[in-house]
């Protein structure tokens, strides 16, 4: 059984990187088999079809927003997971993601199961920023899930008896979680301060129920062209 | 209600029906377009504005350069490897380290297996909807075809009426399941699409061929960048070291196994190109032979810096030269030196940005990322909810680049017009074949001016970049061979590595062929530290809002003059937004987006 374990989403926007991280962190607590392979994806989108195209079984963690507080996990499985992917595009890379599975099912190569943990976020407009404590809190959570996940398909895996370093993680070390967050610039520096647009977003504010794109059937809007308004 | 003259030529009217279409980009990215449309539909007012805030550069500084490619890899999730290599480019430039001959050859074969990739994905996957209709394809006779692609591409295997009848029966099936996937929600009753149901078969017949090819062309960047995605770079060369005797262990050395495998995914990339991507286009350019508008300032006034030297720090011996073309002047071509402060400039009187003094430009050096997100008085709706943006005032989060002031166009047209304009033998013929294959599938006797300045010669102009790209990857392959045989293996020089060998302040710029067109890079270094970093995107050339001079940019100029069949579905303006294959994430960063829907067409 092939198994594609995937981190998607954008380090750079702050709790948009839960899903990079996490697949970082697994790598360098865990050993698995050849069969396994994990990915920080990033925002590849489209480009990443081959991978899902080839695997049986593929995780996939992200930063979502469901509507709920923030930190919340959510566990999604198989026919569900584009409606929740579709359920507000908050990152573009999500619309990609859908699309991935949409074209994959066109071309009749889907994994037999998807599995999505996925965690909402605090903060995604902090560019250069990194992931808050309450998501980065679920990290190790988010890690348990996936292999207990594993451990229902049978799906070996080894404990590392000494972790790796961050130089032999997932990524280039000098955008490895630690030296990204320490050589952060200043405030000022940076000039993060302004984007009225960003301070006056609602984006995070809580629904009374969660958001679900309900008719989404893992297709997607290629350019959404049905939405018209007429005003 | 207001009639402005451009200096660039327009005459913009903000009366009429108001078309926006939010965001535009299928992909990454952000961008709006406002239109206004006049009695019989044609549009007479283009505004274009990219709805994210730049701010890759702010947080680049203080770290350390060596690193920073690794940043700008992430910007954007589609062209990642143009801004890594462009990212240790500036900084070599800065340092005045040069690569060895191997690791230019290394990264060159790099830099155009991510254009062919790119090109044949956008084309086949992102824009070939614009142009061709999958509902339509089901009302096709596999055998006729068959037949037509035994005219378009005879070298192509996969043609016979099977074939075709197969990949009917499978699209027929998965749209009768109700699930349309990737082909939903386009405007497939729209007069505007114009292919044959066969063309249209065809071309989704190499839709699906084409998906299945693209993971190989990036098996290159897997066996030369260690990985993929995100191959890795490096300051100074680049991170694979060659053992000819090595084995094919992961990350072993590059053998000649490895070497074999890359020429066997070369020659593919040559042949699907050859074969079947550039007829492709040409075979569906020619039932749109009466829409050739779209051109704008396209191929009329043009910028690239110059690309694929065959020996590196040799500008003479780009393959695909730069230079500037203005006001549609082919026959004088202007030098570009992207050090000059005087010519590459970016503005910010139409952006949400703070200059101490904006009717001056700064050079990328001397480039300034301050946030002033304000209104114009015009604007109806709310600062977070803008019903129809006012171009009179501030209007985008894309600041304005200009060249000596021109407003030009960058991309695979522009490289083509420059080498077309500079007698380049290899793409003069590419040109010059195109052109009679369109000319008898339609019937026309059009000569390079009239198609090139179109929508349609935009997407041509990509294809025959495509094509040519792959071709001299072989060359550069057999040159990598002929060194390693001669016993040079250098693929890095690591000489200048350590800090401690640096000036305290430098200052350096790089360049590249980005997809999308000319990609610069410019970092300011100072005790080892980024002190300021400023990235100058394609997107931005070709997206940019006005100047102060009220020059409207690519993107605004290629609509105008387009008439729209249906203002509720404006496919002519998505036609010709994605000829540029436009992508904003790495112009500018998300901010707000009401995700419900991910495009939101209004009239108005």
């Amino acid at each position: 059984m092939k198994v594609l374990i995937l981190g998607v989403g954008n380090i750079l926007w702050s709790d948009e990187g839960f899903g990079v991280r996490t697949v970082e962190a697994i790598n360098q607590q865990y050993e698995f088999d050849e069969d396994v392979k994990l990915m920080d994806g990033g925002t590849q989108g489209l480009y990443l079809i081959q991978h899902v195209q080839e695997c049986d079984l593929l995780i996939v963690f992200d930063a979502i927003d469901y509507g709920l507080k923030p930190g919340t996990m959510k566990l999604i499985h198989d026919e569900d997971v584009p409606k929740f992917m579709g359920a507000k595009k908050m990152s573009l890379h999500q619309t990609g993601f859908q699309e991935v599975l949409s074209t994959a099912e066109l071309t009749g190569e889907t994994p037999d199961h998807i599995f999505l943990i996925g965690v909402q976020p605090e903060v995604l407009e902090d560019f250069g920023g990194s992931l808050r404590d309450v998501v980065k809190a679920q990290m190790q959570p988010a890690i348990e899930h996936c292999l207990k996940y594993l451990d229902g398909y049978s799906v070996p895996y080894k404990k590392r008896s000494v972790p790796l370093s961050e130089e032999d993680g997932v990524n280039s070390p000098t955008i490895g979680l630690h030296d990204y967050e320490a050589h952060r610039p200043s405030e000022e520096m940076a000039c993060r301060s302004g984007d009225e647009r960003v301070l006056f977003d609602n984006t995070f504010e809580q629904r009374d129920s969660e958001l679900i794109d309900s008719d989404c059937r893992t297709n997607v809007f290629v350019d959404g062209r049905k939405h018209f308004e007429d005003q | 209600m207001s009639i402005i003259e451009t200096p660039n030529g327009y005459k913009l009217d903000n009366s009429g029906t108001r078309v926006v279409v939010d965001p535009v980009t299928r992909i990454e990215g952000h961008m709006r377009c406002e239109v206004n449309l006049d009695e019989n539909n044609v549009i007479v007012n283009a505004v274009s504005t990219g709805t994210m805030w730049r701010g890759l550069e702010v947080i680049l500084r203080g770290r350390d350069p060596r690193d920073a490619w690794a940043f700008v890899e992430r910007i954007c999730g589609v062209c990642t490897g143009c801004h890594a290599l462009t990212s240790v480019r500036a900084v070599e430039n800065a340092l005045g380290i040069e690569i060895p001959p191997n690791a230019h050859l290394i990264r060159e074969m790099m830099a155009k297996t991510l254009q062919v990739h790119d090109h044949v994905v956008h084309f086949y996957h992102l824009h070939a909807l614009d142009w061709i209709n999958p509902v339509n394809a089901l009302k096709a006779n596999p055998k006729a075809t068959s037949g037509l692609q035994n005219v378009v591409s005879p070298k192509h295997a996969k043609s016979s009426p099977g074939y075709f009848k197969d990949i009917q029966t499978r699209i027929r099936k998965f749209i009768e399941s109700g699930q349309l996937g990737p082909f939903k929600n386009g405007y497939w009753t729209n007069p505007a699409y114009k292919c044959s149901p066969e063309a249209d078969l065809m071309a989704v017949a190499h839709y699906l061929e084409a998906l299945d090819l693209q993971k190989e062309f990036v098996k290159l960047h897997t066996i030369f960048g260690g990985k993929n995605p995100h191959p890795n770079y490096l300051v100074g060369g680049v991170p694979c070291a060659i053992n000819m005797d090595g084995d094919m262990a992961a990350g072993a050395p590059l053998n000649m196994e490895r070497l074999n495998f890359v020429k066997a995914r070369i020659d593919e990339m040559v042949q699907f190109n050859k074969n079947v991507y550039v007829p492709d286009v040409i075979a569906i350019a020619s039932f749109y032979k009466d829409d050739l508008w779209g051109g704008g300032i396209g191929a009329k006034s043009v910028m690239d810096y110059g690309a694929y030297p065959t020996v590196n720090y040799d500008k003479s011996t780009d393959q695909l030269p730069g230079g500037v073309i203005l006001n549609d002047n082919w026959d004088e071509v202007f030098p570009v030196d992207p050090a000059d402060p005087e010519q590459v400039q970016e503005f910010v009187t139409h952006s949400w940005y703070k200059y101490p003094d904006e009717a001056k430009g700064l050079h990328p050096w001397d480039g300034i990322t301050e946030p002033n997100y304000e209104l114009g008085s015009k604007t109806k709706g709310t600062r977070t909810d803008i019903k129809e943006i006012d171009e009179s005032a501030k209007y985008s989060w894309i600041k304005a680049p200009r060249w000596r002031g021109h407003a030009v166009e960058v991309g695979p047209l522009s490289r083509y017009v420059l080498a077309f304009a500079q007698g380049h033998e290899h793409v003069t013929e590419q040109i010059s074949k195109s052109l009679s294959t369109f000319n008898k599938l339609s019937g026309t006797n059009l000569g390079a001016k009239a198609v090139l300045q179109s929508t349609i010669g935009r997407t041509l102009a990509r294809a025959l970049e495509s094509e040519y790209c792959a071709e001299m990857m072989v060359d550069d392959w057999h040159s990598l061979i002929k060194n390693i045989k001669n016993g040079d293996t250098s693929t890095a020089n690591m000489e200048k590595w350590d800090p401690s060998t640096w000036p305290k302040h430098a200052k350096g710029y790089g360049t590249a062929a980005a997809p999308r067109g000319a990609l610069g890079h410019w970092i300011v270094i100072n005790d080892g530290k980024i002190e300021n970093y400023q990235c100058v995107v394609p997107t931005t050339w070709n997206g940019s809002p006005r100047d102060p001079d009220g020059n409207i940019g690519a993107f605004e100029a290629s609509l105008m003059g387009t008439p729209v069949e249906r203002a509720e579905e404006p496919v002519e303006i998505l036609r010709t937004l994605h000829s540029f294959d436009p992508c904003l994430a790495c112009s500018t960063h998300v901010m707000s987006e009401d995700g419900e829907e991910l495009i939101n067409v209004k009239v108005r």
